[in-house]
Formats: structure tokens, C-alpha cells, sequence
């Protein structure tokens, strides 16, 4: 038999995904990253500073409500730092669940009419998310600097360092689930308009705007199986030094990812050679 | 290193007719329940069974194709024969259900030119973004920038975003990205039905430079025979999902073209009660055409006999009978004309034997319109019926002449040998 570079052929393997192809499109990983940031300010008055308004705005009512109407206790850090530590990563995640299960149908243009490796597309999009992520957090930085000189102390200390592993569980949970949805929007559309609004109401069921401490005892096991909900108490207790250390729940959360990212990938390689005839 | 491009073996897809599933989570669960619980599924017609309900279709059914390295491949069928979705299945937009296909060498695809163009991008940026959808590197892009810019005629606005681009600039940008690609299979859908004349001549010659030139292999879809015929050294034609005919893209364009005409046995038409367009056929009305032999085929030395029947209403005196020829894709060959007729003046019926002299025309096969007309002092002349149906023939060259003649190729040279060059003196 002869050499050939390569084969199409009807069946697909369950986990039939070329990693060595797709690292060759790395050049268009970026470019797309590239394009997304760049295109998503374009003619608007204030540009990339929607990327540190957005975050402020939804802080301050988020201080307004359920710091002090609700009076819900952020265990002794300042309200504006706690919620725009817990909300930069939240929004993280929402935005590469929401982007990558609206990729297909978005971006349904090119994919008709051209080939690439179909996970440049979701990988893309929660690659363009980081960058909003780390603006948020050199304002989060720069807000605490500001605290700590007017007498307010944090228990930042090595621990810090976890933060860049929950910045990386946050993209391949959001990626794996991502994917998921984006595998079942191809065919359901309507599963789009539920993520939106399921995504909301994961928030309340994930201490963003409160803490773990508020969770009675007997609820606790329970509530700390939300694969996230481990993930912002690493996260806040990293970068913020408040609350605990869940590290067994925090391990189960990474399984979870795992699982999530697996699943999202074997679904996605099952359905990304034919979507184009369904979407 | 073999020197086949690409092989297709027993390619087979078939689409679902119709409405995909129930369309929502909801309706297809709710059929899943019932099916389920051995109930009625409440989301089928009356009429239909479960298996009946997502009726299929093949688009194509059982391709087997081998592709030489090197080769201009034209892919012509009407629509709906499966030439887009072969060469979405060869592009791998979408996968086959049946079937294999080998491949050798990097494929560049143009289904489409300026796939993934976004409007907000500078004309520069969207070449990086374009080359890289279609596989280069950043690097390669730039090696080729200058030549893409230059190609394109558009370096005026290279760096103003595409959105402001006419669709001209847009699609010439498009085209050159794509045709710099280092690929050494180049797919196109129809591409060059845009741009203006000029730019079309420039990308017919790139693909040509690109097939012959540097022995990339070329796929090209296209309803214009002419870059068919120019373009490509062989030609395939699809219809309903099969391949009916591999060879020439003359045979095969005559195969296209003739698909419902028959085999040139019929010589009797009659136009009586068809549709006329216009006003045509208000006071002259052509009732019958007959070809003076026992079929259509003819050969470039005998003379074409005919007889049209026909009725005036009025008298005429500047009436005359027009044979318009056209190669069997509708290109026009040329017309002949009868002097003013002398009988046909005064009303009623009429008929006209007449004879043809085809021997211009060379081996193929081609329509006759034919027509009846007023023509004026100036030379104008007016259309008063025209037959409704073309009336095809075949003309084969007779065998002595070709042997002092060159072999006719129409890609050159149309399909019109004038008589030989007369000799006034050779030294």
C-alpha cells in the first residue's frame, strides 16, 4: 500500500482527537484570540475599559445588595475586594461556558466552508477569556495595594501560588463543559437561551457573593460536590487569604474537571466531523 | 512517492430529508417516552411509521475516483448532482457516511473565497487570519505578503478594515491568499464567477500556472465551460450522486450539455401550440422543421437539407430565414441566412427546402435555432417567430480531410475552421 498523508474514511473512533494536528494550528489558535480581543471593542466610546467598567459596576451592586441590604457576611474582608476577587473568576467561567457552546453555531460560516482542527475554536475562546481575567486581577491587585497602605491587612502569603492552577482548572472545567453543551446546541438550539440563564443560577448555588462558612454543617458535604464551589474558596483564599482550605473537596473538583474535559472531548470528536450538516 | 493525488473508493453520503429530529430536546424526548412505552409517537404524521420518518437521500452514491498528481480535474453536473458536497467531503467540512478517501499533499480549499474574513480587520490582518485557516504559518504569510498584496491589486487599502472594501477588492484579496498557499491540491467552487474580467483572466492563469506549471492538482467546480475547457485536461460529470462519465472536457462537457437531447435520431419537429416568448409568432408562425435524412448526424462535407413549413397573415416582401448555430453549451457558433424570401409574400401557407453547408464547423455536437425575420433598408432586422425548441445535430469530420489537417482543439480554437489559408506565393 501507498503513503498518504491523509485518509477520510466514514467511521470515527471514540476518542479519535489529532493533538499533534491541532498543535500545528497554533498560529490560528492565537489568531483567533487575536481577533476576538481586538474586534470585540471596536467602535465603542470607551474600548477595552469596558473590560475594568463591566467588573466594577457589577461589584458595586453586588457590594449594594448583598453586602448591605442582605448583610451577608464576607468573613472580615473588605466587601469590594472579596466580591471582585470571587466575581473575576466566576465571570471567567461563565464566559468560556457561554462562548464556547455558542462556537458552532456562531462560527457555523467558516466551519462550512473550510477545515481545521474544530477544537481551535472553543480553545480559542477560553483563551480570549484569560486575558479579560488577568486585567481583572491587576485591578484587584492594585485595589488591595491601595487597602493594605490605608491600615487593612490581608493573609496573602505563599499560597498565592495556587492561584494560576485554579486559573487553569477554571478554563478546562469551562472548556469541558463548554464543549459539551456546544456538541448538543448543534442540534438544540434552545439548550443556548438554558445555559445563559442555568449559568446565573449556578452563581447562587457557588459561594461568589457569599461565603462557605454560611453553608449549615449538615448541607456542607453536599454543597461542596459543586465541582466550583471548592475551586473560588482555593481561589479567594489564595489571593485573599480569607476562609479555608478545602483540600479533599478541592481534589474531587479536579477529578470532576477531568471527567467533564474527557466526556466534552469524546462527545465533541463523535460530532465534529458531520455537525455541519445539522447546524 | 506514488503519483496519485487523491483516490476515492465506494464514496457514499446520504442527508436526512426534512426536519432533523424533533428539533427541540423536548419533542425528541417526548418521542423517545412514547416509543418507549409501545405508544403512538405523537411527533409523526398519521400516515407514517417510525422508520419512515427521516426519509434519506443520497447525494452521492458510490464515487470511485483516482486523481493524478499534476492533473486539472473539472467537476460539471446540474445542481444538485453532488459536486459541492463532494468537495466538502474532500475538504473534510463534513464526513463521509460510506466509503474512503486517500489524499497525498497539503489541500487548500476555496468553497468560498474570504472564508473567515471579519469585517473589523484590516485588510493585512485577514490575510494572516485567511492563511492561517487554510494551514500556513505566520512565517510562510510573511514570506508571502508582498506577493499576496501585489497579486491582489489592493495595497491601497491593505490596511483599512475589509468592511469598507467594495466585494471586488474583497473577493481579490480572498482569491490571493488562497492561491499563494503552498498546497498541492487546490480545491475551487466556483470562485471566478466574481471580480471583474481582467482579474478573472489573472486568476484563470494563476490556476493554470499552479496545474501545469508547477504540478500542483487542481479540483474545480464550475457552470461556465468555457474555464472548464480552458482550464482543465479532464473532466468528470456527476449526476444524482453518480459518475457518469471520466475523460475529456470536451466529451464531458457535451455529456453535460446534451444530458436530455437524445441521440440525434430525431429529424421531424413540429412547433404547433408551444409557447412563443415575447410577441413572437403573432402574424408568422413556423409550424414544422425536418431534417432531409434519416437522422441528425451529419458529416462537415455533406450538405444539410431541410424544410420549414410555415404561415404569413400579412404580405411580406423583406421576409428572410435565419439558421443560428450554437455549441451544445449554448456558446453561439454563428449564423446563416437565406436571401429575401421571393415566394412568401403574400399570406398563407408556406414552405422553404433549403440546404446547409456545415463544413465550417468542426467535429461536435451543436443546436440550430432557427428563426424567421424582417429585415429592413438599413439592415436591422426584426424577429417574427422564432421555433421554441432547439434542434440539436452532430457533425463529424469526414476522415481524408483530417490528414492533412491538424487535429481540432477547441480550447483554442473555437469551433470554426474557416477554409485553408490560400497560397499567393512561396518561395
Amino acid at each position: 500500500m501507498e503513503q498518504y498523508t491523509t485518509h477520510i474514511k466514514s467511521k470515527t473512533g471514540w476518542f479519535d482527537v489529532d493533538l499533534k494536528e491541532l498543535y500545528q494550528y497554533k498560529d490560528l489558535i492565537f489568531l483567533f484570540v487575536k481577533r476576538n480581543f481586538s474586534t470585540r471593542y471596536k467602535q465603542t466610546i470607551l474600548g477595552p475599559l469596558w473590560v475594568i467598567i463591566n467588573p466594577l459596576l457589577t461589584v458595586t451592586l453586588y457590594a449594594l445588595v448583598f453586602g448591605n441590604i442582605a448583610g451577608l457576611s464576607t468573613d472580615g474582608s473588605p466587601q469590594f475586594v472579596f466580591y471582585l476577587c470571587s466575581n473575576a473568576l466566576w465571570a471567567y467561567f461563565a464566559a468560556c461556558i457561554t462562548t464556547t457552546s455558542n462556537t458552532f453555531v456562531t462560527n457555523a460560516g467558516i466551519l462550512g466552508k473550510v477545515y481545521f482542527p474544530r477544537l481551535v475554536m472553543p480553545i480559542s475562546a477560553v483563551l480570549t477569556g484569560i486575558f479579560d481575567l488577568l486585567i481583572q486581577i491587576a485591578m484587584l491587585v492594585l485595589i488591595m495595594v491601595g487597602y493594605a497602605i490605608t491600615g487593612t491587612s490581608f493573609g496573602t502569603d505563599w499560597h498565592v501560588l495556587l492561584a494560576p492552577v485554579v486559573m487553569l482548572q477554571t478554563a478546562l472545567i469551562g472548556l469541558g463543559f463548554g464543549i459539551i453543551i456546544a456538541a448538543l446546541t448543534t442540534k438544540y438550539r434552545d439548550l443556548a437561551v438554558l445555559v445563559t440563564f442555568g449559568v446565573q443560577l449556578w452563581m447562587y448555588a457557588s459561594p461568589v457573593v457569599y461565603t462557605t462558612s454560611q453553608i449549615p454543617e449538615k448541607l456542607y458535604g453536599i454543597y461542596m460536590l459543586n465541582p466550583l464551589a471548592p475551586m473560588i474558596t482555593v481561589w479567594r483564599y489564595a489571593i485573599i487569604g480569607s476562609g479555608t482550605f478545602p483540600l479533599g473537596y478541592w481534589g474531587i473538583s479536579w477529578l470532576v474537571t477531568i471527567l467533564v474535559l474527557v466526556i466534552g472531548v469524546v462527545l465533541f470528536s463523535r460530532i465534529e466531523k458531520t455537525f455541519m450538516d445539522t447546524v | 512517492m506514488s503519483d496519485t493525488a487523491i483516490k476515492i473508493e465506494n464514496l457514499k453520503k446520504q442527508y436526512h430529508l426534512g426536519a432533523i429530529g424533533g428539533a427541540t430536546l423536548r419533542g425528541e424526548l417526548q418521542s423517545w417516552w412514547a416509543r418507549k412505552q409501545g405508544k403512538e409517537d405523537p411527533n409523526l404524521r398519521i400516515d407514517q411509521s417510525y422508520g419512515e420518518r427521516n426519509e434519506t437521500f443520497w447525494a452521492l452514491d458510490g464515487i470511485n475516483l483516482e486523481v493524478k498528481k499534476g492533473e486539472a480535474l473539472g467537476i460539471i453536473g446540474t445542481n444538485g448532482a453532488g459536486k459541492s458536497t463532494l468537495l466538502k467531503i474532500l475538504s473534510r467540512v463534513t464526513a463521509p457516511t460510506e466509503g474512503d478517501i486517500w489524499i497525498n499533499g497539503r489541500i487548500a480549499s476555496m468553497l468560498e473565497v474570504g472564508t473567515g474574513f471579519h469585517g473589523e480587520l484590516t485588510g493585512r490582518e485577514n490575510v494572516y487570519m485567511n492563511g492561517a485557516i487554510l494551514g500556513m504559518s505566520r512565517k510562510e504569510v510573511d514570506a508571502k505578503m508582498e506577493s499576496i498584496i501585489e497579486f491582489s491589486e489592493c495595497r491601497q487599502f491593505i490596511d483599512t478594515p475589509v468592511k469598507r472594501y467594495s466585494s471586488g477588492m474583497y473577493v481579490k484579496l480572498a482569491f490571493s491568499v488562497a492561491s499563494h498557499l503552498d498546497s498541492d491540491i487546490l480545491i475551487m467552487d466556483e470562485v471566478l464567477a466574481v471580480g471583474d474580467m481582467a482579474f478573472q483572466k489573472k486568476c484563470l492563469g494563476r490556476m493554470e500556472e499552479a496545474a501545469e506549471g508547477e504540478g500542483r492538482t487542481v479540483l474545480y467546480v464550475s457552470h461556465n465551460m468555457t474555464t472548464i475547457r480552458t482550464l482543465c485536461n479532464r473532466c468528470i460529470v456527476l449526476d444524482k450522486g453518480h459518475l457518469i462519465y471520466d475523460g475529456t472536457p470536451e466529451k464531458a462537457i457535451e455529456i453535460y450539455s446534451n444530458h436530455n437531447m437524445g441521440d440525434y435520431t430525431q429529424t421531424h419537429y413540429e412547433f404547433d401550440g408551444m409557447a412563443r416568448r415575447d410577441n413572437l409568432g403573432n402574424l408568422e408562425y413556423i409550424h414544422s422543421f425536418d431534417f432531409l435524412h434519416d437522422s441528425a448526424a451529419f458529416s462537415s462535407d455533406e450538405l444539410i437539407k431541410f424544410k420549414v413549413e410555415w404561415t404569413g397573415q400579412v404580405r411580406r416582401d423583406n421576409l428572410h430565414f435565419r439558421i443560428a448555430i450554437r455549441q451544445a453549451d449554448s456558446t453561439n457558433v454563428g449564423m446563416g441566412e437565406t436571401t429575401i424570401l421571393q415566394k412568401a409574400v403574400e399570406a398563407g401557407n408556406h414552405s422553404i427546402t433549403g440546404c446547409f453547408d456545415p463544413s465550417m464547423l468542426t467535429e461536435g455536437n451543436y443546436v440550430m435555432v432557427i428563426s424567421l425575420n424582417l429585415i429592413d433598408r438599413t439592415s436591422r432586422s426584426e424577429m417574427r417567430d422564432e421555433a421554441p425548441v432547439l434542434i440539436p445535430f452532430s457533425i463529424t469530420e469526414n476522415l481524408h480531410l483530417r490528414e492533412e489537417r491538424s487535429r481540432w482543439i477547441r480550447k483554442y480554437w473555437g469551433s470554426v475552421r474557416f477554409p485553408d489559408i490560400q497560397i499567393i506565393e512561396e518561395k
